[in-house]
């Protein structure tokens, strides 16, 4: 090896332990999930068949088609269902564990909080305190760099889409203070 | 040669000050996304499109298929040196290539994983531009019916030909399709599945699907494991890559054998997972010595890549030649064509000739401008990986909300696009494959456009699927592989049967 290397470690402090207990098994979720389909299923295929699934003087009519992919929506739904609960007697695959659910939480919540505030504050300001708040609170990194971090990223974003590329992005009081 | 002149043409279009630049941002910002765990080629391209809104489509194009083979060489770079397969068709590279890089002979694994990226991809790239012209031009006396039995070939073929459980392709398939069908119908104008809601009446945009399927639900996927890595940082020395170089003639049987399979991996749905895995298995096979394989070997790392690029380029000539995408990435390059105002198909060869050559010369000096370029900036790119995933992470979603909002400035779309975040992560977890939901979501309207216009151009009967020989035997073809199983395990049953026969006479 030459003298250039430069080794790399990244180590991961919050990593989910690998003995965590599992919270759900991949059966029980497969069966939820082929319900929901089902449901989806007959209830896209309801409405399809209230548009018009026959065929008329000319072809198909507008819900004929998608009518029986909601017909084929619900067979391979129904069948994964059957297939699934069989399965759910033998022993369970596990989901997610309760260390994997608190990571996943961890990105799912505040991601969930930005689409909140970008509705009423606009996309920049969300992204300010999504990317610093996720530095400070799940990463553990210094205060003062987070916070660098956020507003460098938001104003490159700003300059790269708003002006530069003039893709307009949701914006909200704060902007309107500065006139965009 | 006509096809000669107009790559030539297609060269001249490309060599502008402007086109060259942005074919090196896309390249950089694509081995970014490789290199970074979490995202990839697809995710990198949805994520990227729309910054490419306001471009022509030829600049448009150049720069997003950058970003893509960007992201190919990327992911090689974390699978030799850091054990981590940036995608799921590079976990085959880090087989050998890992053990390389144990061994102090990192430098050697990642030439020899550029190197035979860039010879798969250009093997690929030739066929395109010879046999991609011929195809779309056999491809314009195709009619409704005809188009039709093309894309119900497709869907079959997925479900026929996929590894997955086979009522997952289907109720994923059916799950796009329906999709795909919401909002307003283009033939009757009527109302479908939207259930009185304004914002249902847009329809479901394709690369806002995509954009949550693979952006967000990979963030989910990422934050599970384990994120702590260790490796070495290799810079690689011009003596080394000439000497990988003066070897390469000894491994053209490998070289050539993985090529052949990615390029037919990859116009079948295939795909360069399963591209890469065969052109490893195969080399390994018919090595003089494979148990030596895993170890170290520098052919167990020419082979699976140079399948993988091969299989990830030619998935692009049936985008080009029939509008018929052969992989993830090319399904979300086809929703870019329609973004920018293409109609994905064989008239594209006829009506847009400065753009299919533009995009062809591109894959060409893209290529090798990318091989030059990883080649010379590995250090700089493997210590990317020192920036914590906190950081990234909240950077990739807002990006992908930037996105997602970018394509018809709505605010749904971006509640959409954590929807199918979650479909995404949940589906990945229980075996639903994304790959045929990607497609049918895309090929959604157009194949239904095709059903209904070859109805009412035959009246209403099925007949004409089998009309004349060409629409018939592609329709066949489309059943027997939807069948495929089924018919496999009986000529597999009837053969022992005769076998059983011959035991018993003898």
């Amino acid at each position: 090896m030459s003298q250039t290397d430069l080794e790399i470690v990244v180590d991961d402090p919050t990593a989910p332990e690998d003995d965590s207990p599992s919270v759900v098994s991949s059966g029980t979720i497969e069966i939820f999930v082929c319900l929901l389909l089902l449901a989806l299923a007959v209830t896209l295929g309801y409405d399809n068949w209230r548009t018009g699934a026959s065929w008329d003087a000319t072809g198909p009519e507008p819900g004929y088609f998608p009518f029986y992919l909601s017909v084929i929506l619900g067979g391979g739904s129904l069948y994964g269902l059957v297939v699934a609960l069989i399965a759910h007697r033998k022993a369970a695959e596990t989901f997610v564990t309760h260390a994997q659910a608190r990571r996943v939480m961890a990105v799912f919540v505040p991601t969930l909080l930005f689409c909140l505030v970008t509705q009423f504050l606009g996309l920049y300001v969300a992204s300010f305190f999504l990317i610093a708040g996720f530095m400070r609170f799940v990463g553990k990194i210094a205060l003062w760099k987070s916070l660098l971090t956020a507003l460098l990223f938001t104003t490159v974003m700003f300059v790269t889409f708003d002006i530069a590329f003039d893709v307009i992005m949701p914006k909200g009081p704060l902007e309107a203070a500065f006139g965009h | 040669m006509e096809a000669f002149g107009l790559l030539l043409h297609g060269f001249a279009v490309l060599l502008t000050w402007k086109t060259l630049v942005l074919m090196m941002v896309g390249l950089v910002l694509g081995i970014f996304v490789g290199v970074l765990p979490g995202l990839g080629g697809p995710n990198g391209v949805a994520i990227l499109l729309p910054l490419t809104f306001t471009m022509d489509p030829t600049s448009a194009i150049v720069m997003l298929s950058c970003i893509y083979w960007g992201a190919l060489f990327g992911g090689a770079i974390t699978s030799i040196l850091f054990n981590i397969p940036g995608e799921a068709w590079s976990v085959a590279t880090t087989f050998d290539g890992y053990p390389m890089a144990q061994k102090g002979r990192a430098a050697e694994a990642l030439t020899a994983a550029f190197t035979s990226s860039f010879i798969g991809s250009l093997v690929a790239v030739l066929l395109i531009t010879f046999l991609a012209p011929m195809i779309s031009s056999f491809a314009l006396k195709f009619g409704p019916p005809e188009f039709f039995a093309v894309y119900l070939l497709t869907f079959c073929s997925f479900v026929g030909l996929g590894r997955e459980a086979k009522h997952k392709t289907v109720i994923s398939m059916s799950l796009g399709l329906l999709l795909a069908g919401i909002g307003m119908d283009t033939v009757s104008g009527n109302l479908r599945m939207t259930f009185g809601s304004p914002e249902l009446l847009r329809g479901i945009n394709f690369l806002v699907a995509v954009i949550g399927l693979f952006g967000i639900s990979e963030i989910l996927l990422t934050m599970e494991e384990r994120l702590a890595l260790r490796g070495h940082a290799a810079s690689i020395s011009l003596r080394v890559v000439l000497s990988v170089w003066k070897d390469l003639p000894k491994y053209w049987v490998t070289l050539l054998r993985s090529s052949f399979i990615g390029c037919w991996l990859g116009i079948t749905p295939g795909g360069a997972i399963a591209a890469s895995f065969m052109g490893y298995n195969l080399a390994k096979r018919f090595a003089k010595e494979p148990e030596s394989f895993g170890k170290g070997r520098i052919e167990g790392v020419f082979a699976p890549e140079t399948a993988a690029h091969a299989s990830g380029t030619s998935a692009l000539l049936p985008m080009l030649a029939l509008g018929i995408p052969g992989s993830g990435t090319a399904a979300i390059l086809l929703g870019g064509l329609m973004v920018w105002g293409l109609n994905p198909g064989p008239l594209l060869f006829v009506e847009h000739k400065d753009f299919v050559w533009g995009l062809i010369a591109s894959m060409y000096l893209g290529n090798v401008v990318g091989l030059v370029l990883v080649l010379t900036t590995v250090p700089i790119f493997a210590s990317i990986l020192r920036v914590p995933f906190a950081a990234v992470a909240p950077m990739i979603v807002v990006s992908c909300a930037i996105g997602a909002y970018a394509i018809q400035n709505a605010m749904f779309d971006i509640w959409l696009m954590l929807g199918f975040g979650v479909v995404g992560y949940v589906f990945k977890k229980i075996g639903i494959p994304l790959a045929p939901f990607t497609l049918a979501l895309v090929l959604g309207n157009r194949a239904e456009d095709a059903f209904r216009l070859s109805m009412i151009g035959s009246g209403g009967t099925l007949k004409v699927f089998w009309s004349n020989g060409l629409v018939g035997s592609i329709t066949t073809l489309a059943i027997v592989l939807l069948f495929w199983p089924v018919i496999d395990g009986l000529l597999g049953r009837v053969g022992w049967r005769q076998r059983d026969k011959l035991a018993i006479k003898d």
